[in-house]
């Protein structure tokens, strides 16, 4: 392969795509890894900690697209103070200040601030794509600027994002040259925007594929939206209340008729179900179906509109399905992947509507699945093993019972064997999260059998460091480890210290880790941030080794210790 | 001060809770209240801190269950819009062209509600009684329930009843039939 010039070994890098591929091409010999890095257009970094901007620019001199995740996950589940860091701003300052054509921007969990945008939006003249994930720190205003600055923007898609709305005019910033759109997403803004501005937009998108609107747009603008974009394929529906005898309600039947393409559907943020009929012509193409924020969507409508949809690959759905509704989803979606069933009322008198026997029927109904997300009022052993056997071919297994210690209510034993038969039987198993009551066994299994595994997600469970040690010893391929109210301390977490080296974090939250034990691990290792989350700061005015630590987060990393951190975060 | 003892003014003071429970009780459970939306870092780390020993309950646990703080803010937005300001139920009735609400609060029993139906659709309700329940109306009043079953309006004590209603229909002679109507 060394006779080949480079521009022969750049093109057929061309055709490996995967970033694990790129990577490991990259590791062959120093002429494949300065061809790879000179070719490479893509770069994904899991851990904005993990490296600095001015190393990623240094390495990858053509980077046109960069995907970075800040925050650990658990962050969604407000165990990481809103300041922690994973700030967005000195990437795009660094990489403003290079030579970098960056036209792509994907973010997840990540403070953005409205300098960011605005700083991205004046810096790239090429600036095509921006995807936000659960992020935080923006408002409306910084939307403008994208809006009036990115003279070529494909695609703004923010999902699931804490947005200070200060009532869009954002939305008439995007000029009147601006006709590239091909993807827009404002469903996570509480606030109004101007229709007619949207609908000039639209109007003049030839290319918009897929746009996902807010709950402040109504039914007869949504209407207007789709006789103007009849070749959308991914539509997100804002408000969808209205008169089913109205003019407004058959002008809208007609022109969803018309939108042939439409592949994935989700919104009805506000929904009347009396409506529902106009959207059964569509459901038949649907290969996706977010209902996840439509609770009032439900019952003998929901299970209507649901028996229409048999090519559904992906459902995301609230647990007011319930059992029978999922018996439905079973009958129905023989093509079913994905299934993601939420809380309705997560903190309600626990009357969830979701129990095992919904997820054993799904099971035997939908052959196909292999991720899962499930939020459930209980869980037996029998239904688990079942389950495995059904359905082998996970990829994702989370299961989350509402109260989670509940041991099966049927026999009252730990679910350790349950969770055993899941990872037995799905020997791809790359991601999963236990609930339930638990003990060291489920731990057992997860080490012997669980051999794909990457990320695991554990709460209140085990009875002792061996649970942990069982993990760090048989999951060869585990990158993320995230654990809170587990008794595992300073043992488990200093038997191997090496391991962490190849993974990505652990995050070990009211554990029985000491700060003794964490120094030992950041004094062993070099390469890791140790941090300690303390925001009582009862840290600072008692330094006994023997504390034990509320919240560590500990990562591998290039670059030493963060600047960011706030008082209350100690990088040992 | 010798005057709020006098005034009596616990007696009328405004508070969340059922008249007659102690103040010291509702202290209690509002400190063991879910974080505020708005405030989790600092209320969870006061939480913490208080290194009170009472075991946590399912819905004071931090983070769980772990749901997204969005997905969260978003039902608590719809939770609030449903239950502030009344008791607010939809009202359909078969043939109209649409619904309509009504706020089931403001009546004090079954009498009054049905006078309100009446006036509002143009109906009249028949003669309740228990063994056969509406007689000599085309129309039966009847309402959804939690459990998502449909029940004749009358059986339950009011207040039973407010609280169990999800939202009301009124039926026609025919489809009434099953629910004990005698038409």
């Amino acid at each position: 392969m060394n006779y080949f010039p480079d521009e022969v070994l750049e093109h057929v890098f061309d055709f490996i795509t995967s970033h694990k591929d790129r990577n490991s091409v990259s590791l062959v010999c120093k002429s494949w890894h300065k061809i790879e890095r000179y070719s490479r257009q893509r770069v994904f970094i899991g851990n904005c900690y993990s490296i600095s901007p001015e190393r990623l620019i240094a390495r990858f001199p053509g980077l046109k697209s960069l995907t970075l995740k800040g925050k650990p996950h658990f962050a969604d589940f407000n165990l990481v103070p809103h300041d922690w860091g994973g700030f967005v701003y000195p990437w795009i300052k660094a990489l403003a200040k290079s030579r970098i054509g960056l036209e792509e921007l994907r973010l997840k969990r990540m403070v953005v601030s409205d300098e960011s945008l605005e700083l991205l939006s004046k810096s790239f003249v090429n600036f095509k794509s921006l995807v936000l994930v659960s992020c935080e720190g923006f408002t409306t205003d910084g939307l403008a600027a994208i809006a009036a600055n990115c003279r070529f923007l494909r695609e703004l898609d923010l999902q699931e994002n804490e947005v200070d709305d200060h009532r869009g005019h954002w939305l008439s910033c995007f000029p009147e040259s601006c006709t590239s759109l091909i993807s827009l997403n404002f469903a996570c803004l509480r606030g109004e925007v101007n229709l007619g501005a949207l609908e000039r937009l639209v109007s003049r998108s030839p290319n918009l594929k897929s746009l996902r609107l807010n709950r402040a747009v109504p039914l007869d603008t949504l209407q207007k939206l789709l006789m103007r974009a009849p070749q959308l394929v991914d539509l997100g529906i804002g408000s969808y209340v209205h008169d089913p005898f109205s003019e407004v309600y058959n002008k809208l039947k007609i022109a969803i008729q018309r939108c042939k393409s439409i592949r994935s559907l989700s919104g009805f943020l506000e929904v009347a179900p009396h409506c529902m009929s106009a959207i059964y012509p569509i459901c038949g193409n649907l290969t996706f179906l977010n209902l996840s924020y439509a609770p009032g969507l439900h019952g003998n409508k929901l299970m209507k509109l649901i028996q229409h949809c048999r090519k559904l690959q992906r459902l995301w759905i609230l647990d007011c399905i319930g059992d029978k509704g999922l018996g439905v989803v079973a009958l129905t979606c023989k093509e079913l992947q994905e299934l993601r069933v939420f809380p309705s009322d997560p903190f309600g008198a626990g009357n969830a509507a979701v129990t095992e026997e919904g997820l054993v029927l799904v099971s035997a109904g939908c052959p196909k699945l292999n991720s899962l997300l499930y939020f459930c009022q209980q869980m037996t052993n029998a239904a688990l093993i079942t389950v495995a056997k059904n359905c082998p071919n996970f990829i994702r297994f989370r299961l989350c019972i509402l109260d989670p210690i509940k041991p099966d209510p049927v026999t009252n034993q730990p679910l350790d064997e349950g969770f055993g038969a899941i990872v037995q039987s799905c020997k791809g198993l790359k991601r999963l999260s236990l609930s339930g009551l638990l003990t060291d066994q489920v731990f057992l299994y997860i080490g012997m059998y669980a051999e794909q595994l990457e990320m695991l997600s554990i709460a209140f469970a085990a009875d002792s460091d061996k649970g942990m040690l069982y993990v760090l010893n048989g999951c060869k391929k585990l990158r993320k480890l995230e654990i809170r109210d587990c008794p595992f301390g300073d043992a488990a977490l200093l038997e191997d210290v090496g391991k962490y080296e190849t993974m990505r974090s652990l995050w070990m939250s009211s554990c029985e880790v000491t700060l003794g034990g964490c120094k030992s691990v950041a004094e062993k290792m070099p390469s890791l941030n140790v941090e300690i989350i303390d925001e009582c700061e009862q840290m600072e005015f008692n330094l006994d080794d023997k504390q034990k630590v509320d919240k560590m987060y500990l990562y591998r990393t290039l670059v030493g210790h963060r600047k960011d951190a706030p008082e209350y975060v100690s990088i040992l | 001060m010798v005057f709020e003892k006098d005034l009596n003014l616990d007696a009328t003071e405004l508070r969340l809770g059922l008249p007659g429970s102690s103040e010291e009780s509702l202290r209690i459970s509002n400190k063991r209240a879910l974080p505020d939306m708005n405030d989790d870092s600092g209320v969870a780390a006061a939480k913490k801190c208080d290194q009170e020993t009472a075991p946590p309950t399912k819905a004071q646990v931090v983070g769980w269950p772990p749901i997204r703080s969005y997905r969260k803010n978003s039902l608590q937005t719809k939770k609030t819009e449903a239950e502030t300001g009344g008791m607010y139920v939809k009202v359909s009735m078969d043939g109209a062209p649409y619904l309509r609400k009504i706020d089931l609060k403001v009546y004090k029993g079954y009498p009054e509600l049905f006078k309100a139906l009446e006036d509002m659709f143009k109906f009249k309700v028949g003669k309740y009684s228990e063994r056969e329940g509406y007689n000599g109306s085309e129309f039966v009043p009847t309402y959804e329930d939690k459990d998502g079953d449909w029940m004749l309006v009358g059986d339950v004590p009011w207040e039973m009843f407010i609280n169990a209603c999800k939202r009301l229909r009124i039926v026609r002679g025919s489809e009434a039939r099953g629910l004990g109507c005698v038409v």
